[in-house]
């Protein structure tokens, strides 16, 4: 019998970091994001409610470079969560789960993803008329 | 808990390396996970470079032939050395599959070999496979009936028969299990993917009568729900099965039930 305790065997640090994990963790990790930066939603609104000045100035502050890197960063996390939770409903309705079909559905989900995204910045420039 | 790095005594140091012999040709470089309970040391990768002139093409029989001929001290589970028994599961090149059906030709560089993932290490390649055993008992694997049993067997259709294929043929090596990050985080009550596809095997058998109470089981927080799809468990099954898509079956049937 050993008398010391028995190592646990590496497990992250050896498992290969293809596809599957890498899509899931994304989703989790855009999860959180998206969760988090609902409180800057949150201040923009009350921004409105404080006055004009207060609002121009957050509006300023996001419409700054590192305000804009942000928010394109806050777009790709809504494109990605969407694209990626519909991959998880047709899961739940029992569909896709071959691994050529789910390795598939991946690349879209994350091809759409920056699609959107990119999409969403060109309609947003072309409408502010910069 | 999630803990990402690995514990003070798990971490791995630099072992020792085992020259080819000389005129070797057909030289190969096994990297292979060790830790002995006989000494205070922490675990070790030891470097083989062993001559496959001679040697089967299996990871197995290359495991074998450093057990033979170069450190007999290597410790490992093997049996039936075809892919049916199940013993032989370990992290091979960094995924889980078996040693046996694993040819050494399908890794590229160093064949890297460790136990399998996240278990507590007996000795070298072998995983204390306790736990998830005592999982697989929680579940009550066999047949449960209240009606009294026949004068000859239980009779199934060909149609209920097939409903079983994809689920019958787990070996329980527990790779799909060991590959499951959830499983690796909260396996002390989630089940894992080898577990749960053994619970819908019964579910799944019509001569089975306690299905209810098989579902019932597994209405918790953790047991079944902790799968969040990440399907590492399909992807490296060695037997080529589906264990998402049976849970994803599970999480169906109780939503059913539900109404």
């Amino acid at each position: 019998m050993s008398t010391r305790s028995r190592p646990l065997s590496p497990h992250l640090q050896v498992y290969n970091f293809h596809w599957p994990m890498a899509l899931s963790i994304v989703h989790r990790i855009t999860g959180v994001g998206l969760a988090l930066s609902s409180i800057v939603l949150v201040w923009w609104l009350t921004a409105l409610a404080v006055g004009p000045d207060y609002f121009a100035m957050v509006q300023s502050l996001l419409g700054s470079w590192i305000g804009r890197v942000f928010l394109l960063g806050w777009t790709w996390a809504v494109f990605y969560h969407l694209c990626n939770g519909i991959r998880h409903l047709c899961w739940d309705a029992g569909w896709g789960f071959e691994i050529d079909t789910a390795r598939r559905s991946g690349i879209a989900a994350a091809l759409m993803s920056v699609v959107l995204t990119v999409g969403t910045w060109v309609i947003a420039y072309a409408a502010r008329g910069v | 808990m999630v803990e990402f790095a690995l514990p003070k005594n798990s971490k791995i140091r630099e072992g020792k390396t085992w020259a080819a012999p000389a005129g070797a040709r057909r030289v190969r470089t096994f990297r292979v996970y060790r830790w002995s309970p006989d000494d205070d040391a922490n675990p070790r990768v030891d470097t083989f470079h062993v001559d496959l002139d001679g040697c089967g093409p299996m990871v197995l029989d290359a495991l074998i032939k450093i057990k033979t001929e170069i450190d007999p001290t290597l410790t490992f589970r093997r049996s039936c050395r075809e892919g049916v028994c199940g013993s032989c599961a370990m992290n091979i090149d960094g995924t889980n599959t078996l040693a046996c059906t694993k040819y050494t030709d399908e890794v590229k560089g160093d064949v890297k070999v460790y136990p399998l993932p996240h278990m507590e290490v007996v000795k070298d390649l072998v995983p204390d496979l306790n736990h998830a055993y005592a999982q697989l008992a929680s579940i009550e694997p066999w047949l449960k009936t209240d009606t009294p049993a026949p004068d000859r067997e239980r009779l199934q259709s060909p149609e209920d028969r097939k409903k079983l294929d994809g689920l019958y043929e787990c070996i329980l090596c527990f790779s799909c299990s060991a590959s499951c990050p959830s499983y690796w985080w909260n396996g002390s009550r989630y089940l894992g993917p080898a577990v749960l596809l053994q619970a819908y095997r019964w579910i799944a058998d019509s001569r089975d009568e306690r299905t209810g109470e098989r579902l019932d089981q597994l209405e918790d927080p953790f047991r079944l729900y902790r799968c969040h799809t990440i399907l590492n468990c399909t992807k490296t099954c060695p037997k080529g099965l589906n264990p998402a898509k049976v849970i994803g079956e599970l999480k169906m049937l109780m939503m059913q039930r539900q109404g």
